[in-house]
């Protein structure tokens, strides 16, 4: 693992979460969404990405989070998996950083529930804790 | 030609191009290890690929061009321009014969002993006397014949195209010219030109091209597709000529692109077909048979992703044949028939579609003892088994947990197997069909989509969404006006159904299936029936709304969403929006209007299941009169009719009523069956009749009331004393009479009742 790592960091209810940017297919505003019947409820729908089909995942409520105030639209950020890509609905899009690893530490044994399953780890930033999310364990879960 | 020939030819000319390159640039960097080695391994393939396929003469020539380039690797000898025009000269020599292979199927007849002579030598010359033996051997043999310098040959063949004669006739020159270098030089110029004469040159009409890069451009073919659909929706919109006529040509042209691409994925059947005849081979043998294999229409093309699919249900279907289907030697030749078996496979194209037959000419299929395995086994009842034509019977062989092979083998018999090649095929949009002639032989018709990336779907909307629909499940549509909505959609205990020319189409209402939530006002519009078949089962799906039929791309849900069985996928529509497509099947069992057993057969096909099957039936409830319950197994069950009661007439004595142009008898189950009190004849409501049909005719069974349509276990039988009745049994916790229709029926019209009982 080099030094640094790159981060695409989004905000989820006060929270400052990062995914690994490599991992970052793109980030796009809110699009019309068509719901699936039947599915789990964390899944919001699916959008057209200029043609590819992608899962949208609400992470508000993949983290157990209270719903988004009425009227604010959701961001996305598409993720790249292997079998497509896979949208989380965020709150806000935050910038692309770079991290040295040093900065980096356990999640807090406090840290509990779902949140701990999907956080990789805690960068210590200047005034504020980056969550590093677990991409795969994120899209398993939903 | 065949295949192999030909995939060698392509490969050779690709090899070919890239010696030229290589030896050039081993001209320039001599020492480079790798090039050599490169160079090497080219000429090296190209003799061993030779032959295997029996080119002797083009083998011969790439072995003295190995010998010597063995040596130049080694280090034995530096490269020089001697060297590398002899190479040079090989190569052209390969490729002349290449060309001769492609036109005439040989490498043609002209000498090469002074190529290969003057390689021996090259080889030989300026190395030790150990190392020169070999080549030295090969340049002894082939000395006396000799050529004009052969590489100065092709000038003269290359003016006539496929030149078989031509090559027969360069004159034989006496002596054997020494190292004619500027010869050689000579012939690359000239080759190319060669290859110009002859149009279609192997080479020239195909190239390799990644798979990966094909399926990017059958998307965006697909993509083309969804914007062009969009397109011309405006136009409907959209008065102007020009724009009009642009749009239809584009229309066109992306139909037409978009057959050209599906057809880049097309491989002939042939590829699946080719390992099938060692398999029957191989297992001929371990069964002591003689079977001969027959193939046509092997050029018939599918989709590489059928081809994938089908090439397990195939070899499935050609195992039981040889296994099952065809006879040992001595019991077809008791029958009259040659003792070596046939299979004949059999693939054609059809109205878009592909048709696979095969066909042995084995014992065919005892209907009677598929019937009795099935009743053995649980999976029908004997009633049903009755009622089964020789046709249906035959296809119960697809159930699953079925089998009719005596004893289990290891080739078959295991009763997985059937099922498992009709859910592949019908998972890929197909149709399997079997036709059986006892002691005759057996068909097995396999009819399955070209292509499965676009297919042609039902657009409908519910609880506001869109939904497609493949159509290949859809059979009709029925719209219900709200009235007659209300008055022809029966609850059966809860469950609706809908009379579709007298049979009961059992109805799920796709937004409560989906859980979309009822519409307002709903309940006061016309009902929108789309009539599906669900593994061979028709069944009603209610929408909201039908919209149109479209040419949909199928794309695969993501993995999040992969365990949802309703949805077999989404597709983008016209205004860019995503609609998910229905599965059919997945939907019908999430409904319940088709049992889940039979398409999980492969792997729930246990004795558990068996044992449940074997108990459940279903039955339509009713009641005779005060507070007695009866049932009769709903297969015996034509229709339900509710008859007003100044609909009845008599004849004779006989109660009758005038039903679809005919006289229907009309028979009080309570005057038949003691100690129950008739009140179906105090009520004044219209009277329930259970339409019963035997040998064509049909009875009317008036009952008080039907309460229930019930697929129940029926246990603690207990065997009756009174008339009219077979037993009572308990259903769903109550004792319950079971009626003996066909004593009833005896017993009020001796005429009705089949002759046999």
């Amino acid at each position: 693992m080099s030094d640094n790592r790159q981060f695409s960091t989004f905000r989820l209810d006060g929270l400052l979460l990062g995914v690994e940017v490599l991992k970052v297919q793109e980030v796009i505003r809110y699009q019309q969404m068509t719901r699936v019947p039947l599915a789990a409820e964390t899944i919001e729908g699916l959008i057209n990405l200029r043609g590819q089909i992608v899962t949208a995942v609400d992470l508000r409520r993949l983290f157990g989070l209270p719903p988004r105030a009425a009227g604010r639209l959701p961001m996305n950020v598409v993720a790249r998996t292997d079998d497509g890509g896979v949208s989380l609905l965020v709150d806000e899009i935050g910038d692309v950083i770079e991290i040295q690893d040093e900065a980096f530490e356990q999640p807090p044994e406090t840290l509990k529930g779902v949140a701990r399953d999907l956080v990789d780890g805690i960068y210590k930033l200047e005034g504020r804790l980056l969550l590093v999310l677990n991409l795969e364990k994120t899209l398993a879960a939903a | 030609m065949d295949d192999i020939t030909k995939e060698f030819l392509v490969e050779s000319h690709e090899n070919l191009d890239r010696l030229d390159r290589d030896l050039v640039a081993l001209e320039k960097d001599p020492q480079s290890k790798e090039t050599i080695s490169s160079i090497f391994r080219t000429i090296h393939t190209l003799k061993g690929t030779s032959g295997f396929l029996g080119f002797t003469k083009l083998e011969s020539v790439a072995h003295v061009g190995e010998n010597l380039l063995s040596k130049v690797r080694d280090g034995v000898f530096v490269i020089n321009p001697a060297i590398t025009s002899a190479l040079l000269a090989t190569v052209d020599a390969v490729r002349f014969m290449l060309g001769q292979i492609e036109a005439t199927g040989q490498p043609g007849d002209r000498d090469y002993s002074e190529l290969v002579d003057l390689l021996a030598r090259l080889g030989a010359g300026e190395s030790g006397p150990a190392s020169s033996t070999a080549p030295a051997h090969v340049s002894a043999a082939v000395a006396p014949v000799a050529d004009p310098a052969p590489v100065v040959a092709p000038p003269s063949f290359a003016a006539p195209a496929p030149a078989p004669l031509v090559v027969a006739t360069p004159p034989p020159a006496s002596s054997p010219a020494p190292v004619v270098l500027p010869v050689p030089a000579a012939a690359p110029a000239l080759a190319p030109e060669s290859a110009e004469h002859k149009s279609p040159a192997v080479s020239d009409s195909t190239i390799r091209v990644d798979v990966v890069l094909l399926d990017k451009l059958m998307n965006l073919v697909g993509e083309l597709v969804l914007a062009r659909n969009q397109v011309l929706q405006f136009t409907t919109q959209c008065g102007d000529s020009a724009f009009l006529a642009t749009s239809q040509r584009l229309n066109l042209i992306t139909t037409e692109l978009q057959e050209s691409v599906m057809k880049t994925r097309m491989q002939p059947i042939g590829n699946v077909w080719s390992k099938l005849p060692r398999v029957v081979r191989d297992l001929a043998a371990s069964c002591g048979k003689q079977v001969r294999i027959e193939m046509e229409g092997k050029e018939t093309e599918l989709d590489k992703t059928i081809i994938e699919a089908i090439k397990d249900p195939l070899t499935h279907i050609v195992r039981n044949s040889v296994d099952h289907g065809i006879e040992g030697p001595e019991a077809r030749e008791q029958k009259g028939k040659p003792a070596e078996g046939c299979l004949k496979m059999r693939a054609y194209h059809e109205g878009g579609q592909v048709n696979i037959e095969i066909t042995d000419d084995g014992g065919g299929i005892h209907t009677e003892r598929v019937k009795k395995k099935a009743v053995e086994r649980g999976l029908i009842t004997s009633e049903q088994a009755a009622r089964m034509s020789d046709h249906e019977a035959i296809n119960l062989i697809f159930l699953p947990g079925f089998s009719t092979a005596e004893k289990v083998t290891n080739v078959s018999g295991r009763g997985v197997g059937m099922d498992v090649v009709k859910t592949n095929i019908e998972k890929i949009g197909g149709t399997v069909d079997l036709q059986s002639q006892f002691d005759h032989g057996t068909t097995l018709k396999i009819k399955i989509p070209l292509t499965l990336a676009i297919i042609p779907a039902l657009i409908v909307t519910s609880g506001g969404d869109r939904f497609a629909i493949p159509q290949v499940s859809l059979l009709e549509l029925v719209r219900l006006e709200a009235e007659q909505a209300h008055k022809q959609i029966e609850f059966v205990h809860g469950a609706p159904v809908y009379r579709l020319r007298g049979q009961l189409l059992p109805l799920a209402y796709l937004n409560r299936e989906l859980k979309l939530g009822d519409r307002p006002g709903a309940a006061d519009e016309a009902v929108n029936i789309v009539v599906l078949q669900a593994d061979g089962h028709p069944f009603g799906l209610v929408v909201d709304e039908i919209n149109d039929t479209e040419e949909i791309v199928v794309k695969p849900l993501g993995k999040q969403l992969k365990s949802l069985t309703a949805f077999a996928g989404a597709t983008i529509m016209g205004d860019g929006r995503v609609a998910l497509i229905l599965d059919v099947l997945g939907l019908a069992q999430g409904a319940g209007v088709v049992k889940e057993v039979r398409n999980r057969g492969a792997k729930d096909a246990g004795p558990v299941n068996r044992r449940v099957l074997d108990t459940r039936q279903t039955l339509l409830l009713f009641e005779a009169g005060q507070g007695s319950r009866m049932a009769i197994p709903l297969s015996m069950v034509a229709r339900l009719e509710e008859f007003p009661r100044s609909a009845i007439e008599y004849s004779g004595e006989q109660e009758v009523v005038q039903y679809r142009g005919q006289i229907l008898p009309l028979i009080r189950v309570s005057d038949h069956v003691p100690a129950v009190s008739d009140v179906a004849k105090d009520r004044s409501g219209p009277m329930q009749v259970v339409v019963y049909n035997d040998h064509g005719r049909s009875v009317g069974l008036v009952v008080g009331r039907i309460s229930d349509i019930v697929h129940a276990a029926v246990t603690g039988k207990r065997h009756a004393h009174r008339d009219g009745i077979f037993g009572s049994v308990v259903i769903q916790g109550v004792v319950t009479d079971l009626l003996d229709v066909q004593a009833i029926v005896r017993a009020a019209e001796p005429e009705l009742a089949p002759k046999a009982a």
